[in-house]
């Protein structure tokens, strides 16, 4: 946390809440709160007593949540225990899911991103998300990075269309690799490129934090180990919350981790619930909860 | 084939005995349900050979002929060696000259009226006649439009100087095989009905062979003497009303199937609009007729002038219409849901996730369906008799509002003729529709893979 950049007196203003009409969401907040107690100090997006239904079915169960900024914030548990639902409620991704429902508060940059006139394109627009599967458009290498790009207003001229491509490239550790076939299709790389050149689509838009659901399960180990490093790259400018199934990749590349579980209502549900939130290096070494431990020790899930 | 493993039997498996028993039976009734259905497709494959070959034996064949006058006597009355001249290649002067050799004056006054011979001169009226006829209240089609073609011309003639009589067609395998049976058929023709053939021995009998599918028929309009008429105006129909089909089926399909997949809220309303969508598609054609011929033709006449090209065109556009709705929303259905995950997590409207993701890939798809629904639109008879279109009609649609008639209506007024001649044009239409219906969907094929092809 000491190399986060040295806060300014308009953004420690802006993080303590005196959020001004009409800037809702918009970036600024990095760094906040330098010093203060890590509890008290505002994340970059934060759940407050959130419930997450599936028309009746009721899939997690007051979540209470808040991500720090540049760092990588790993959700593992059991399957079913409602990680990605999390992470979908997080840019409201669950919205296109017709029965999906969310109760509770999602904080970001101080205002509940689920309240009423808040428009769910913006939120995705500020937190992106790359998915288990990589999906990248059947267009052009060059198109799938343009695309977002242009169609958030980017007013730039054609080289700089190309700056920007190139960048969120390098950023996603792939320009090497594509450098003479932009114009090639997305669907002819190898599943590893693909899902880098998701992330670099992800990136390139500008978000603030990136939401990456299961991003390695369909890869090879090698592919993994490529993405775990760009992820540790990407922690410098973004916020990066991940679900991921593999325990060994929680500990070696977040910075903290949240332990969800399954539990079964008195109607047979099985409703997920947060069972215990620290940092990385505790909750592997040495966690609050058996439930837990029971879970890093393999006696269980 | 069996081990022992050691494991304890369980006697509720078959014993290795039974099993290759069982194994056998299995393997033969496999066997007899693979040639079962290969049966089954060789009836459909024979089904559809002997529709085609009906059809072809009827387009082409051997037909018996007395013209009133030879080809080449008319060509050597002129001068010319029949051996190095034909009537096709004389010039229009020469046919002209031939024409008014043959026809009384007034015939030939009236053929002038209603389309001049030469743009510079008169064939047959005098000029102070001409002037006086054309200026008066109701002007003849010849005072104003151009010149007849050469063609024309020579339709004429064979028409009116040649006038060929079919003794008899004959099929296409019947006109290969047949040997010299001909010639007895001809003599009994003669023998049977003196009053028909009264005065003609069988030498003055030609026997040609005929494509009765040829240029010549499908560039001439309809006439009432069957080895004259072609189908020119009945493409030209069809064509109308497909371009009309098409500009209101297809906006007005595709749209109601984006909103219906990408858009319309789960809800009782649209469940109730998509199940009859889904019913509408049943609808028998003779329906669609009957409204189209209460609400184009009749309500709606102020707008359509009735039985019009564009009556009939919306008429066979909402027959389509279900069709193209009901395909287009399974091709934008098939279209991957991570596309949209994709595109809305990039931060983009519905909108522009479908116009740029969604839609490119349903592309192909969407057009398959369309041009399915179409051809079976331009099959379509019921609906067009219902809302007018013209049994005989020798004038070509010219846009909107215009008469029209269409392929399979000529076709249904040809083959309701008893002459052997009009089953033939019939056959040979029908066959011209089908060439039709394989160029749409070969159409089909190469929009589908360039679209397919752009991006995989």
């Amino acid at each position: 946390m000491s190399d986060q950049p040295v806060t300014t007196g308009e953004d420690a203003a802006g993080a303590a809440g005196e959020i001004r009409p009409g800037m809702a969401f918009s970036g600024g907040f990095r760094g906040a709160g330098e010093g203060v107690p890590e509890e008290l100090r505002p994340g970059v997006i934060e759940t407050r007593g959130m419930n997450v239904y599936y028309g009746d079915f009721e899939a997690v169960s007051g979540i209470d949540l808040n991500f720090q900024y540049n760092e990588i914030s790993a959700l593992i548990g059991p399957s079913g225990c409602g990680k990605s639902t999390v992470l979908r409620s997080l840019n409201r991704m669950n919205d296109l899911i017709p029965s999906a429902r969310t109760e509770g508060e999602v904080i970001y940059h101080g205002e509940n991103i689920y309240a009423p006139g808040v428009d769910p394109v913006e939120i995705r627009r500020r937190l992106g998300m790359v998915f288990q599967k990589p999906n990248p458009f059947p267009k052009s290498i060059y198109d799938n990075i343009a695309w977002g790009v242009k169609i958030n207003g980017f007013k730039g001229s054609r080289a700089d269309m190309d700056d920007v491509v190139q960048r969120a490239l390098e950023q996603a550790a792939l320009w090497d690799e594509v450098k003479d076939k932009l114009k090639e299709s997305g669907l002819s790389l190898s599943g590893g490129q693909q899902q880098r050149l998701c992330i670099a689509r992800a990136v390139a838009t500008q978000p603030d934090v990136v939401l990456m659901d299961e991003p390695c399960s369909a890869l090879d180990p090698i592919a993994t180990l490529r993405i775990e490093e760009l992820m540790l790259e990407l922690k410098k400018d973004y916020s990066i919350i991940i679900v991921t199934h593999n325990m060994q990749q929680a500990a070696r590349v977040s910075d903290r981790t949240a332990f969800f579980n399954v539990e079964l209502d008195n109607r047979g549900m099985r409703t997920g619930h947060l069972v215990e939130f620290s940092p990385t290096d505790l909750l592997f070494t040495n966690p609050k909860q058996t439930q837990t431990e029971d879970y890093i020790t393999g006696r269980f899930g | 084939m069996s081990a022992d493993t050691g494991r304890p039997v369980d006697r509720n498996f078959p014993t290795e005995d039974e099993y290759q028993v069982l194994l056998g039976k299995r393997t033969r009734r496999g066997t007899t349900a693979k040639f079962g259905f290969l049966f089954l497709l060789s009836l459909a494959v024979l089904g559809l050979a002997v529709l085609l070959m009906t059809i072809i034996n009827d387009s082409f064949g051997l037909v018996a002929v007395v013209n009133q006058q030879e080809p080449e006597e008319i060509v050597a009355s002129l001068g010319y060696d029949p051996g190095e001249v034909t009537l096709e290649s004389l010039s229009k002067e020469d046919l002209v000259t031939v024409l008014a050799g043959g026809i009384s004056n007034g015939v030939g006054r009236r053929l002038e009226r209603e389309q001049r011979f030469f743009e510079d001169r008169l064939a047959f009226e005098t000029q102070d006649k001409w002037d006086e006829v054309c200026a008066s209240d109701e002007p003849p089609a010849g005072c104003s439009g151009g010149a007849r073609s050469q063609g024309d011309v020579l339709l004429l003639v064979k028409e009116r100087i040649v006038q060929p009589d079919i003794i008899a067609s004959y099929g296409f395998f019947n006109s290969i095989l047949g040997g010299n049976a001909f010639k007895d058929d001809i003599a009994g023709i003669f023998e049977n009905t003196p009053e028909r053939w009264p005065d003609y021995t069988f030498d003055e009998v030609r026997f040609q062979w005929r494509a009765w599918l040829n240029m010549t028929f499908v560039t001439t309009p309809s006439s009432s003497i069957p080895e004259l008429a072609g189908i020119r105006t009945a493409i030209l129909g069809s064509a109308w009303l497909v371009l009309f089909t098409v500009l209101f089926a297809v906006p007005v399909g595709v749209g109601a199937a984006i909103y219906l997949e990408e858009f319309a809220k789960k809800n009782r309303i649209n469940d109730f609009i998509q199940t009859n969508i889904n019913n509408l598609a049943g609808v028998p054609s003779i329906i669609y007729g009957m409204l189209g011929l209460a609400v184009f033709v009749r309500l709606l006449e102020p707008l359509t002038q009735g039985r019009t090209v564009i009556s009939a065109g919306l008429t066979l556009g909402l027959l389509t219409l279900p069709v193209v709705i009901i395909s287009s929303q399974e091709a934008i259905r098939a279209v991957p849901n991570s596309l949209r995950q994709g595109g809305m997590a990039l931060g983009a409207t519905k909108w522009q996730t479908v116009r740029s993701h969604v839609l490119p890939v349903a592309v192909p798809g969407i057009l398959t369906g369309t041009i399915l629904a179409v051809a079976r639109a331009i099959g379509e008879t019921a609906p067009l008799i219902l809302v007018g279109a013209a049994g005989f009609i020798t004038v070509d649609p010219t846009g909107p509002f215009s008469q029209f008639t269409a392929l399979p209506i000529q076709i249904f007024q040809w083959a309701s003729f008893p002459q052997k001649e009009w089953q033939n044009i019939a056959a040979a239409a029908s066959l011209a529709l089908l060439i039709m219906l394989l160029l749409l969907n070969a159409v089909a094929v190469i929009l589908r893979n360039r679209y397919s092809r752009r991006m995989t």
